[in-house]
């Protein structure tokens, strides 16, 4: 045996030490304004609150499948704490932002929930995007009396106290789709959609809703999450020959849906689709050619004429780029960001029960145009839009509900949908 | 397990039935598992009272760390320390690259979560997940046993280990070895992962298990449950950690090693390899287990994405970054890295797989020995620099493990 090794073997670990020394050291000088700087938190949980800084959480996958789609949710959440501390900040304090990565696993969300809540003792977390990582990181706010807010639209039947939603519920953007396509007379649904909670509850929803307005559902298909392989169900598609496709695809899975679909020679006039999630952001990705012209569901476009919007989009592109483009859950996070501050404002504290009173009907003139928080379920009346995209990549808006609709997550004003949620509403109910 | 010899060759000829005196004169004085813990030719008292002080600081956790938070995040790494003690049973011992232990994590898991969902509801009652998206309108077959506590803790232990020794079995008796077992395991993975997701009405798809607010008749989150937990773990890691060693030392931990170093010799001595990595994939597949059903409270979510291919290769790397082929060594590798996991991520958010990465990267190139190699290398040379009397030329000859990380072994 010679020396070298162990040396070899000790030069290697010296090395490794001053990479994590690097890396840990970076935390010391304690920049408010972006990532990384941040409280080491050196494990004990009693960091009293700094006299002038208020600590939020941001709490989105920086890493992992989702972080295409999240970072920029997370640049607007950022985009909105920037613009509230210029402006003086809430109650006289600057926000001081906690940013962790959920690295798009479900555990590793709530777990880093529960550090943000205990250890670093933010007042509030945004986060989130995937159904799966809400209902992970539910259980955690409500054991812990913390405060999520949720930007994303999703599948409802849901209503935490612990949670605001300021994207879509399903009566704002699903149900308002299926009466734009009864409206326009497409009769001939096919549903596709990716094999996870989100897709299945929504089309047990159109479902319900097609029996009882006469829609045919010509058939269901579901592809795992990130499959890549959509020729087989195209085809199935080509065959049913349906009026329109109510397309629930997520993330990478919607790329090669429509590539195929631009391939085997459809086009919009001969089956439309209309999708749920995707937006400006997906576009790019997708390719204009094999979209252009298809429909898409959404409480906001880039496009929504708005004196709020153009500031908003005017301030996005400034901070981040003029390549950049804003979308429904990215105006939903920076919307949410706005509602939790003047909420505190009202409040006085940032106390979650006083603020989650104080967020009652409260009011914000959003890029989307005017919404409002409901008085019992914590989510925001928006206004439904549906659009069509253009040559550009943009979204043309071709109709909308003319004024916000009420969120009514758990779908009881409709008689179709009984028996579609089991009770998931009653205690936020019960409790206003 | 092509052989994986070492530089120097060929000490492995013949191993298994060696009288005491051939033993310790190829091995040093015998060691107990207490004395494995400590550098290797140094007197047994020495492994003995570093395995007493590493039993106390085990169980001092909670009076060392304050924040339950924090506790509750070591309790975890204690169940990843499980897990890799097991990976280094199979692989540092028994030369078996094993890339799916993430499937016998998984089923301890979801064995313990499927209890703990059934918990949370009244008898009876469907879990929240399955009355929301699928169609039974009662308890399917394959969940009722799990209502009871018992049921489901013998077979998070049970159920990997009859898996993996069935898998082992027919894999092993077809001599299937090398890259081709580590692809077939990782591929085991794989299909664990699609079944679990596309089995959306039993197993709540990607979303996986959730929302466990009564863990064991307790609040997942009153005070003390935490503590609770860490005991749990910390007790779960000890029986582990005992386990593994004395089977290690045993007459059977020789022919193990001696089978991953010399497969076809070991046959010609009439012992058959295949019931021997049977016995130890399907021992490092009950420890997988365990962690899961322990973890499954810990963390409070039982998802496919913990139990995918990507986890299943952070297992290896806990052992290699601690040193494998020492028990110490698989189970320190675990705690540093996913202690470091944690920090990094969350002092660098949006660069922290970059470190990850990059540590990984030097470890398998530069310290193949683990930290454990690094120790013993700085122990050998101490012991040099002051003139200590070794007992035997001092230096022994290396564990074959050194130096030989390649993906045959």
């Amino acid at each position: 045996m010679k020396t070298t090794r162990p040396r070899r073997g000790l030069m290697a670990l010296f090395l490794l030490l001053a990479m994590f020394a690097a890396a840990c050291g970076d935390n010391n000088d304690n920049s408010t304004a972006t990532g990384g700087g941040e409280e080491p938190a050196g494990g004990e949980a009693a960091d009293a609150p700094d006299g002038d800084t208020i600590k939020v959480g941001i709490l989105h996958s920086l890493s992992g499948t989702m972080s295409i789609s999240e970072v920029a949710v997370h640049d607007a959440e950022l985009l909105a704490i920037e613009e509230i501390n210029e402006a003086g900040g809430v109650l006289g304090k600057q926000l001081e932002p906690v940013i962790e990565d959920g690295a798009s696993d479900w555990p590793t969300f709530a777990e880093k929930a529960e550090k943000l809540l205990t250890v670093d003792d933010v007042a509030v977390v945004f986060g989130g995007w995937t159904s799966a990582s809400r209902k992970a990181m539910l259980p955690v706010f409500e054991g812990l009396d913390g405060l999520l807010f949720y930007p994303v639209q999703y599948e409802g039947l849901e209503a935490s106290p612990n949670i605001f939603y300021t994207g879509a519920t399903t009566n704002q953007q699903i149900i308002p789709a299926l009466d734009y396509m009864v409206e326009q007379g497409m009769t001939d649904v096919y549903l596709v959609g990716s094999d996870y909670v989100f897709p299945r509850t929504a089309n047990k929803i159109i479902k319900a809703y097609a029996e009882e307005h006469g829609l045919n559902v010509l058939g269901e298909d579901y592809l795992p999450l990130g499959e890549t392989a959509t020729a087989t169900v195209v085809s199935k598609v080509m065959d049913a020959q349906p009026d329109v496709v109510f397309n629930t695809l997520n993330g990478d899975t919607n790329v090669a849906f429509f590539k195929e679909l631009a391939a085997k020679g459809n086009t919009p006039d001969q089956i439309q689709t209309i999708s749920v999630s995707v937006a400006e952001e997906e576009v790019g990705g997708i390719g204009v050619d094999n979209i252009e012209g298809h429909l898409v569901a959404w409480d906001y476009f880039q496009t929504t004429d708005t004196p709020e919007n153009e500031e908003f989009v005017a301030a996005f592109k400034a901070k981040y780029g003029e390549d950049r483009v804003t979308a429904d859950p990215i105006e939903a996070a920076y919307v949410g960001v706005h509602l939790w501050a003047m909420a505190v404002e009202e409040a006085g504290t940032t106390d979650v029960d006083a603020v989650r009173e104080a967020a009652k009907g409260l009011a914000f003139d959003a890029p989307e145009g005017p919404v409002t928080v409901s008085d019992w379920n914590q989510h925001i009346s928006k206004t439904a839009r549906i659009g069509v995209v253009n040559a550009e990549g943009l979204i043309d808006e071709v109709w909308n509900s003319g004024e916000p609709i009420e969120p009514d997550p758990c779908l009881e004003k409709y008689d179709w949908a009984v028996g579609l949620a089991q009770g998931e509403c009653d205690a936020a109910k019960e409790a206003a | 397990m092509t052989a994986p010899t070492t530089s120097s060759g060929d000490i492995d000829a013949g191993i298994p039935p060696e009288s005491p005196a051939a033993r310790d004169a190829r091995w040093g004085r015998p060691r107990t598992p207490m004395s494995l813990l400590g550098p290797r030719g140094a007197s047994p008292w020495v492994g003995r009272l570093v395995f007493v002080a590493a039993v106390v600081l085990l169980f001092a956790g909670p009076e060392l760390i304050a924040d339950p938070t924090r506790l509750r995040q070591w309790a975890e790494y204690l169940c990843y320390a499980m897990i890799a003690v097991g990976v280094d049973l199979a692989w540092g011992y028994g030369g078996m690259l094993v890339l799916g232990q993430g499937v016998f994590f998984g089923l301890g898991a979801y064995a313990m979560g499927m209890h703990l969902s059934l918990e949370q509801t009244g008898p009876g009652q469907l879990p929240q997940f399955m009355s929301l998206y699928s169609d039974y309108s009662e308890l399917p077959l394959l969940w009722r046993p799990f209502e009871h506590l018992w049921f489901a803790a013998a077979a998070a232990v049970v159920v990997p280990v009859l898996v993996a020794a069935a898998l082992g079995w027919l894999v092993f008796r077809r001599r299937i070895r090398g890259p081709y077992f580590a692809i077939l395991t990782q591929a085991t993975a794989l299909v664990f992962w699609l079944l679990l997701v596309g089995q959306l009405q039993l197993t709540a798809g990607t979303n996986g298990l959730t929302n466990f607010s009564e863990i064991f008749g307790r609040s997942k989150y009153e005070p003390g449950t935490n503590e609770f937990l860490y005991y749990l773990a910390a007790g779960g890691l000890l029986v582990v950690v005992v386990l593994a060693s004395q089977l290690v030392r045993s007459r059977y931990g020789r022919l193990l090693i001696a089978t991953r170093d010399g497969e076809d010799r070991v046959r010609f001595l009439g012992y058959d390899p295949a019931v021997t990595k049977t016995v130890a994939f399907a021992v490092a597949a009950g420890m997988a287990g365990l962690a899961g059903a322990l973890v499954a409270p810990i963390i409070g979510i039982v998802a496919p994405n913990q139990f995918a291919v990507l986890p299943s290769i952070i297992m290896i790397v806990w052992v290699a970054v601690g040193g494998r082929g020492t028990i110490i060594g698989a189970l320190l590798g675990a705690l540093a890295v996913s202690y470091l996991k944690t920090r990094v991520s969350e002092t660098r958010p949006d660069d922290w797989q970059y470190f990850q990465g990059l540590l990984f990267v030097v470890v398998i190139a530069y310290v193949p020995g683990g930290l454990v190699g690094v120790a013993r290398g700085s122990w050998l040379r101490g012991r040099r620099l002051l003139g200590s009397r070794g007992q035997r030329g001092d230096v022994s000859p290396p564990r074959p493990t050194r130096g030989t990380t390649e993906v045959t072994a």
